[in-house]
């Protein structure tokens, strides 16, 4: 397993716990001045932080190379993995706190760049072997 | 047939990302969207993108037929990726909510039907524990 999948895999088990320790917050108390506007970055640090980049680290390690010849380069897949993680945790920072709501542009543009540098870089490897 | 259904499970990456960073925005002042905003954003990503990835990568991973079509009949697999993708698009846009879910949920048949023989041992066999 690459570095790049490993550094993606592990921070992804780091969002598992932390989104599952908010859900649990969120349960236990509902009413907590801290927790307000907590729900969708619950939701986010799961399906963003946990399954989406628990997909790529799986996917840039084993979809085909485009070159299997060529040296690997993972400049983009690293790219990908800062952009993704600064546009999450300033939006898990930023949501439930009404006063730094302004910062949140700023981390959906980091997040939609990660994705889009992603699908970039992943699509050239869907091919037949 | 796996790389069809991964480059839609990449479009509606995409497309999910996109019109999430714009609910997002929203909330830090930038100009809100349509109300269809959010749940197209959720439809894109939890059923196109996770679902198309999840039946791409299971028809080409999981164990092949020995005799036969090494996959099995195309025939469910392609009903699975045009009721999925088909129902994706009228419960996302909100033309037919359920039709929507109902074509999803006919993919799911669908595809577990195609995927059921082929979640077996494979016939490889395994090393022995030394």
């Amino acid at each position: 397993m690459p570095r790049l999948s490993r550094w993606l895999a592990r921070t992804a088990l780091l969002y598992l716990v932390a989104a599952l320790s908010v859900g649990a917050a969120l349960v236990v108390r509902p009413r907590a001045p801290w927790l307000g506007g907590a729900w969708p970055v619950y939701l986010h640090l799961l399906t963003v932080g946990w399954i989406t980049q628990l997909i790529a680290a799986v996917a840039y390690w084993m979809f085909p190379r485009p070159d299997p010849r060529a040296p690997a380069s993972d400049r983009g897949g690293w790219v990908f993995y800062v952009l993704l993680n600064t546009g999450l945790l300033l939006r898990a920072y930023a949501e439930p706190l009404p006063g730094a709501r302004a910062i949140l542009p700023f981390a959906a543009m980091l997040q939609l760049a990660a994705i889009l540098v992603f699908v970039a870089g992943i699509w050239p490897r869907i091919r037949g072997r | 047939m796996s790389r069809i259904f991964l480059r839609l499970a990449l479009a509606h990456l995409a497309l999910g990302a996109t019109l999430g960073a714009w609910v997002l925005a929203a909330k830090g002042g930038w100009p809100a969207g349509p109300g269809w905003l959010v749940g197209v954003h959720a439809e894109s990503l939890l059923a196109g993108w996770l679902l198309n990835l999840v039946m791409g990568t299971a028809y080409w991973i999981l164990p092949r037929h020995a005799t036969g079509p090494a996959r099995g009949r195309a025939g469910p697999v392609v009903v699975a990726l045009v009721a999925l993708n088909a129902g994706v698009f009228l419960a996302g846009s909100g033309l037919s909510l359920p039709a929507g879910r109902a074509l999803e949920a006919v993919a799911a048949a669908a595809f577990a039907l195609h995927a059921w023989s082929r979640v077996r041992p494979s016939s490889r066999p395994a090393p022995r524990a030394p």
